[in-house]
């Protein structure tokens, strides 16, 4: 009977082309969950590598103002600009969204709900599809005439909205355009996740069955789709702007600039959640397997996320504190500011407390994850500073902002990818990573990057603003040991992108010449693991999609043999 | 519950069945998909808002500018409304008999048809008296308004118009058409709302 129900389920997923085309096409055109993870991963890749590449070129002009970069030639004023911009936007669009949400979240889901793919496998292709469109539109952008739009990632009007004041009228609407794109990019992905999460589980997964990981990115999307609205909103509006003459933002034809300040930052702070779930969502479950304990409040977890994520989108004015709001407004919104730090920190505690009394394995991907907690609470410690509207009047747009978040984003996106690609590497690609390499790896990024951003706190709280090409233009910031600061933080970058050419080279050796994994290395109870490394197409053969008895954290219990209780086994 | 957070308790479950379903796919995708819409017209109410109550002395229409025809849009909007209606009962008979379905999905797409071409009419007619999207910001939120309506509406009337064709080919799925009408339901429901902040 239950056989049969699986057999029909699936079945019924067939009519989705599951022979599709071969050959490469199978690569380019596929529908299966797993290639289109594979798509976002390696585009999602490239383009951290880009903005990588564009952080040196910046960080070079920083610290020795004026001489030639090696791989670029002189910066020039508009260039620099251009470059922090397109950076900015290339790592939270380009590679925080795909790899954490659409790589991962289009990997682990089915796999670890029990299903042989996503709900809608051709409106994910379609998803993918058009995200790799707006990869190359806003690659394109820096190489149209006049360059790539250099008016920040925020793209605050009037300078966003005027070709004579951005002086780059093609490389600003194209920056509109590609973001567009990747938003829609992520809205048909984002209606994917939630379906499949409510409506594809295996037999018997409860609400509370769900593992961690895949509540956080569905929840993170619907966070999306909630706070993504208003923003297309905003953008058609900045696109009339630029292209029709209208004046939405004008105040010389009736409009408001800060309007837009308002429309971005409502989808602007959410969407740091967004990209803030996941990566907490795969601590937990990494730190829960390593720590071969239950994870500690399960429920209050689920419930704290789904306040903070209420809450969010009640904070965004604390960007616009000094925008010329009205002080009233500014008060009511250092409260709400100071209210969502207590639902990040219960997470932390969560997390933390799931460690206590546990028996740790520091493996590679365990380390990651225990970095990620303790840098994410330096980013939302200082969050806190910067939410009191007294202290952001002098904080505001100084590096202290910038290294803020920097501790949250790089955490995210960077130590929250790696946790993820080295734990779940084996399932991805059948093979085992290098533990040693990859704690050589570990050390050579999460140093450096203390390097990095700690003088720019400094440098932040002495008064240095953002978005200044040279500082040896301005008196008072061109001192020596403020240079010195500079350089260490230049200095460091090189170093931890030094580092990364060793996780280059595991993945490949790995990917080549590593060691054939099993199907459970790490002893974890959740579902992925119950198949193939990596798992064929459809994930289980038909007969044998799992079912689901208990909750996915059944981890060192005394009253079993062995310390961990795989989700699919029968009582 | 308690078994639940009784952290060594063995919880005897009943041998799994079924994978939980909460609503058709293609429904909860498309809820999911007005949701986002219904956030995209919600910030271009709120700026539509804004700009307008910054206008000196709440001149708005400003000086020189047209009124918008209040009266015939309203036929308008009776118009969709009443396809709305329509398509409810269209579901009603395709639950007895598909093809009983046929006639009311027609008129709701003729009514749909009827809108839009009314309100092309209506545009054209407005950009003849001076109102433009250059103009003012009046007209501005006007265009970028109804026109984002619209492009829904025709969105919804090809949709309508395939959901139509399938049943004349007798394939249509009750959760195929379910789907559609979450969507044109959306637009008949939106348009009365736009209706009162954009025209009155
Ligand atoms: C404890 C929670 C947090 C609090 C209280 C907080 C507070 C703030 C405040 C008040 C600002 C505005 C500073 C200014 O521009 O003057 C800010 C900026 C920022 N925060 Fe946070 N934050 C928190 C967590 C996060 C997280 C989790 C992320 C990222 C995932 C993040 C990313 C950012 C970014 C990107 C900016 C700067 C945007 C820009 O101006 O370019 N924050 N934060
Ligand atoms: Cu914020």
């Amino acid at each position: 009977m239950v056989e049969a129900t699986a057999e029909v389920w699936h079945a019924q997923h067939e009519v989705h082309e599951h022979h599709g085309p071969q050959g490469v096409l199978k690569y380019l055109w596929s529908t299966d969950h797993k290639v289109i993870s594979m798509q976002y991963l390696f585009t999602g890749m490239f383009m951290a590598v880009v903005g990588g590449f564009m952080a040196y070129v910046f960080r070079m002009q920083l610290a020795f103002p004026g001489s030639s970069v090696p791989g670029f030639g002189i910066v020039s004023p508009g260039e620099y600009n251009s470059l922090v911009t397109n950076h900015g936007s290339i790592m939270i669009f380009w590679v925080a969204m795909p790899v954490l949400i659409a790589a991962f979240g289009n990997f682990l889901i089915p796999l670890m709900i029990g299903a042989d793919d996503m709900v809608f496998p051709r409106i994910n292709r379609l998803s993918f599809q058009v995200f790799f469109i707006s990869a190359l539109v806003i690659l394109g952008s820096l190489f149209v005439e006049g360059g790539g739009f250099g008016g920040a990632w925020t793209a605050y009007p009037p300078l966003s909205a005027k070709g004579v004041y951005n002086q780059t009228p093609l490389g600003a609407t194209l920056w509109l355009i590609g973001v567009a794109l990747e938003f829609v990019a992520f809205l048909l992905g984002g209606i994917n996740f939630i379906t499949t999460l409510m409506n594809a589980r295996a037999p018997g997964m409860k609400a509370y069955d769900i593992p961690m990981v895949c509540w956080m990115i569905v929840i993170a999307s619907i966070l999306f789709m909630l706070s993504v609205g208003p923003l297309i909103a905003g953008a058609v509006m900045l696109l009339f702007d630029q292209t029709l003459g209208t004046g939405f933002y004008d105040p010389a034809m009736g409009g408001d600039p800060v309007l837009w300040q308002h429309l971005f930052w409502f989808f602007g702070h959410p969407e740091v959640y967004v990209v803030m779930l996941p990566a907490i969502g795969i601590t937990i479950d990494i730190v829960a397997t390593f720590a071969r304990k239950k994870l500690f409040g399960y429920k209050l977890m689920l419930y704290t996320t789904v306040a903070t994520g209420v809450l969010s989108f009640f904070v965004w004015a604390h960007h616009q504190f000094i925008s010329g709001i009205d002080p009233r407004m500014a008060n009511v919104f250092m409260v709400t500011t100071l209210l969502i730090s207590v639902p990040i920190a219960e997470l932390m505690f969560v997390i933390i407390a799931t460690l206590y009394g546990g028996s740790i394995r520091l493996a590679t991907p365990m380390l990651w994850a225990l970095a990620f907690i303790a840098e994410f609470l330096i980013g939302g410690v200082t969050g806190i500073f910067l939410g009191a509207s007294g202290a952001d009047i002098y904080f505001h747009d100084t590096y202290f902002v910038l290294a803020h978040f920097h501790y949250t984003f790089f955490p995210i996106a960077i130590i929250g990818t790696f946790a993820a690609l080295t734990y779940w590497f084996p399932k991805m690609f059948g093979k085992m990573m290098s533990d040693k390499l990859g704690k050589i790896h570990f050390w050579g990024t999460i140093i450096p990057f203390n390097f990095i951003f700690i003088p720019l706190f400094v440098l932040g709280m002495g008064g240095q603003h953002r978005r200044i090409y040279n500082y040896q233009h301005f008196p008072d910031l061109a001192g020596a040991d403020f240079q010195r600061l500079r350089i260490i933080a230049t200095v460091a970058l090189l170093v931890m992108l030094a580092f990364q050419l060793v996780f280059f080279y595991n993945f490949i050796r790995s990917l080549l010449r590593g060691e054939k994994a099993p199907k459970n290395p790490w002893n974890a109870n959740t579902l992925e693991w119950t198949t193939e490394s990596p798992p064929p197409h459809g994930n289980w053969p038909p007969d044998q999609m799992p079912k689901v008895y208990r909750g996915p954290y059944e981890y060192g219990r005394p009253d079993r043999e062995s310390d961990f209780w795989p989700q699919d086994e029968p009582a | 519950m308690a078994t639940e957070s009784a952290a060594h308790e063995i919880e005897q479950r009943p041998e799994p069945v079924s994978r939980p379903k909460i609503l058709a796919d293609g429904v909860m995708g498309m809820l999911l998909f007005v949701f986002a819409e219904i956030m995209m017209f919600a910030g271009l109410i709120s700026a539509h808002r804004i700009v307008r109550s910054q206008v000196a002395g709440e001149m708005w229409p400003p000086y020189g500018q047209p009124r918008l025809p209040v009266q015939e849009t309203a036929v308008n909007t009776a118009a969709l409304l009443v396809s709305g209606i329509v398509l409810v009962f269209a579901h009603l008979a395709f639950k007895k008999e598909a093809s009983r379905a046929r006639l009311p999905i027609l008129i709701a797409l003729l009514l749909g048809l009827f809108f839009v071409g009314s309100q092309g009419a209506e545009w054209v007619a407005l950009l003849g008296e001076g109102l433009t999207i250059q103009s003012s910001t009046y007209g501005g939120f006007f265009y970028l308004i109804v026109g984002a309506h619209g492009l829904h509406a025709i969105a919804a009337i090809l949709a309508l118009g395939w959901a139509s064709f399938e049943l004349y080919k007798g394939r249509l799925t009750g959760s195929q058409l379910a789907t559609v009408s979450v969507f044109w339901y959306f637009v008949v429901l939106l348009w009365p709302v736009l209706y009162l902040i954009v025209y009155l």
